[in-house]
């Protein structure tokens, strides 16, 4: 078995009933479990584009790509560089059970930019967007509080620079030729 | 004009030119035959026995004609029994639509009876599915349906209908073949790429590219695959190989695409593949694959894979290139545009000394004749003999399979119609069934074993009621042959639940079912028999006695280099 490493793929897809669960049977065919996935509609109302985060081998990876690039719903998929933009919101409810810890937690808020969108006696909830490290950082150091719940968007991703999924490669066309409807 | 869904359906098969339909109704799906039945004379039905011998029947016709196949069930029980077809019709790059109809809109996700969600069930076995719950979307589904299943990669589509939508009224427009590229959702598939669907070229520069390999080569070895016969490539093929000179080994789906009988011919490749195929892979220093998938049944050990050479896939799928066996080039295309395209630049060229050497092993087994019991290359030759060389060969899944493969040759496409990527055992006699159907001047053999034929031997009764004859040829052996060989080689002989020391009587079942049979356990009794078969154009059973330690030979195991022969 080769090494793990977490990729991140973006995909475009046609934004219709099945189509989530067609691009998600791919991965779970091949026991692979979806670390992270954020959808929705894109600029274009009738695609919707899906940031998929798996643990996976490279070889894994490149064959999950290609056999969802010839879905017929799918209208390209992009295997993300590292240097990729990366975020993702993460709302924490944290416990503050006197004036003392509220602070402290406003205190580490406002180092990481996070907002506070709601207070209660006897706790905070905050939001913080950035890339996992980032909001990995300000969840450990809330842990000695007491995090009462939590959520995350998944990843959301774009690559860096003026290229764009859409652009039309060599090798898009190759994919295009198989579904060809003529 | 304003009609009912059913009646949309059946004009939307019209308008695709589908003149047969195989299937079998229920109550979900009564208002489409209702109407199917004021269609009689522009629509024939095929009532089958099961639905899965519908769906073989399709498949057959399908890969027999090249036409689109078309197979109706009902919801429940209906769909779920089409599903083994299905998965045949998708590994073999067969186009099948399948029509089955779901319980009415306010019954679905109520566990209702016969309620199935057979779309989700099918997703990883269809080329795209459709769940139709609109009656103003239908027409629109049925048109996308047809070209998607017989474009690109062909494969089978499957669309279910809520019955309501069969009888809500809708504007129903006829719309001709040619416009639908036009119109509708396929008008806008069709404009998500910058591409021109109507003429795709392959890369010129993948084309010139492969062009300088082969004039590199000293050593080319050509596989013909499934995309040969697909796509209907094989005068393309011919003159592709007869122009670089290469040596032709082919596969099992591949069986039609290239003639058997051609000197260029190396026979089968792969776990049962000749010597010479094999020896040729193993030494090749180009191996081109036209529309080979390098399945794990001929690359079976994909690192040592034709190690010496460079490897070129030619393929219309993009997701096949390096999903087996990484390779060095490809050019995507269809198999017949691509090698006309390589036929007009490629200079002519000679390996006689590289034939010589892949020539010295043998392209066919030799096996013990002569014993009192009939052998399986007996039977082959005696059917290669009797019967006309266009006939039509379906076969089942296993030894017989291997044998109607190695020793019959076939000379077009879709004249070897076998379950090559899923191995379905029960394929054969609802396959030869369809392709009867849509070949009827054809004589149709159905290949099988024993094993094989007692799961759907009630199609028997379709083939005697539509008056289809069909040849069938029983291997009977009395055993699960392959797994049986499998026991001996690798299980040390522990032959466990393999033998069918059992019924029934296969001539006794032919005339249960009005069919004729004879069994026959030497080289005259069948001659008599085969004879007797041709000449009375009614469905015939020959069971032939075989030895139960019949092997298949030569063979390799899975995982093992492909020259590492356990039996020669």
């Amino acid at each position: 078995m080769s090494t793990l490493k977490r990729y991140t793929l973006a995909v475009l897809v046609d934004n219709e009933a099945g189509v989530l669960s067609q691009v998600s049977r791919l991965f779970s065919r091949k026991g692979f479990n979806i670390e992270s996935l954020a959808v929705g509609p894109t600029d274009n109302l009738e695609v919707s584009r899906m940031t998929i985060d798996v643990l996976a081998d490279q070889d894994m990876v490149e064959l999950l790509c290609n056999q969802l690039r010839k879905m017929i719903p799918v209208h390209s998929v992009n295997l993300l560089t590292d240097a990729a933009i990366r975020r993702e919101l993460v709302l924490i409810k944290v416990a503050c059970s006197n004036s003392e810890t509220r602070s402290a937690v406003m205190q580490i808020a406002n180092i990481f930019r996070a907002s506070i969108i709601d207070v209660a006696h006897g706790g905070l909830t905050l939001a913080i967007i950035g890339d996992d490290e980032k909001t990995d950082a300000i969840e450990n150091l809330l842990k000695e509080f007491g995090i009462l719940e939590l959520v995350r968007t998944g990843i959301v991703a774009l690559e860096r620079g003026i290229t764009t999924i859409n652009d039309n490669t060599k090798e898009k066309g190759e994919f295009n030729y198989g579904k060809n409807v003529l | 004009m304003m009609m009912s869904g059913a009646k949309v359906l059946v004009e939307c098969l019209l308008e695709q030119g589908v003149d047969t339909v195989f299937g079998y109704p229920g109550g979900t799906i009564l208002n489409i035959y209702d109407e199917l039945g004021n269609y009689e004379k522009q629509i024939r039905h095929i009532l089958t026995s099961h639905e899965q011998g519908a769906a073989h029947a399709a498949d057959g016709y399908a890969r027999s004609t090249g036409k689109v196949g078309v197979c109706f069930a009902t919801s429940g029980p209906g769909a779920t029994n089409l599903t083994t077809g299905i998965a045949t019709a998708y590994m073999d790059s067969s186009p099948v639509v399948f029509i089955t109809c779901n319980v009415s809109e306010p019954l679905i996700g109520k566990d209702s009876f016969q309620e199935v969600d057979i779309t989700g069930i099918t997703m990883p076995i269809t080329k795209c599915n459709y769940l139709v719950k609109s009656v103003d979307q239908l027409a629109d589904i049925v048109r996308e349906a047809f070209a998607i299943a017989r474009s690109g990669r062909p494969g089978p589509v499957l669309i279910d209908i809520v019955k309501n939508v069969t009888s809500s009224q809708t504007d129903y427009t006829p719309l001709p073949r040619e416009e639908h590229a036009r119109n509708g959702k396929l008008a806008k598939l069709i404009q998500r790429s910058s591409q021109d669907f109507r003429t795709p070229e392959p890369d010129s520069g993948d084309v010139d590219r492969l062009v300088h390999m082969i004039a590199e080569s000293h050593r080319p070895l050509l596989i013909c695959g499934g995309g040969v016969v697909v796509g209907r490539a094989d005068k393309e093929f011919l003159e592709f190989a007869t122009k670089i000179d290469a040596p032709v080994a082919i596969t099992v789906m591949g069986g039609g695409g290239f003639k058997g009988r051609n000197p260029l011919t190396t026979g089968m490749i792969g776990m049962h593949g000749s010597q010479a195929s094999n020896m040729a892979c193993d030494n090749c220093d180009l191996l081109i694959a036209v529309g080979c998938r390098f399945s794990d049944r001929v690359a079976l050990d994909p690192a040592t894979f034709a190690k010496q050479a460079k490897i070129v896939q030619i393929d219309i799928d993009r997701a096949e290139i390096d999903k087996n066996v990484k390779t060095d080039h490809h050019i995507i295309g269809d198999a017949k545009r691509v090698l006309a395209v390589l036929n007009e630049r490629v200079t002519p060229a000679n390996h006689q000394s590289w034939k010589d050497y892949v020539f010295s092993f043998k392209t066919e087994t030799e096996y013990d004749e002569g014993g009192d019991t009939l052998t399986p290359k007996q039977i082959s030759s005696v059917i290669a003999k009797l019967a006309p060389e266009d006939s039509i060969v379906t076969t089942d899944v296993g030894q017989h399979q291997m044998w109607a493969i190695q020793h019959f040759h076939y000379d077009y496409p879709g004249q070897l119609i076998t379950s090559g990527g899923f191995g379905t055992m029960g394929f054969g006699l609802g396959a030869a069934i369809g392709a009867k159907i849509g070949n009827p001047d054809k004589t149709v053999l159905h290949i099988t074993g024993d094993g094989c034929f007692r799961m759907n031997c009630i199609e028997l009764a379709t083939e005697q009621y539509y008056k289809t004859p069909v040849i069938t040829i029983v291997f009977n052996n009395h055993t699960l042959g392959m797994v049986r060989q499998w026991q001996t080689l690798i299980y040390d002989k522990h032959y466990c639940a393999t033998t069918l020391d059992r019924g029934p009587d296969f001539v006794k079942l032919a005339d249960a079912y009005g069919l004729r049979g004879r069994r026959v356990t030497n080289v005259e009794e069948l001659s008599a028999a085969l004879t007797d078969a041709l000449q009375c154009q009614e469905g015939y059973v020959i069971d032939c006695a075989i030895d139960i330690d019949e092997m298949v030979r030569p063979m390799v195991t899975g995982g093992s280099a492909i020259t590492d022969f356990i039996v020669d």
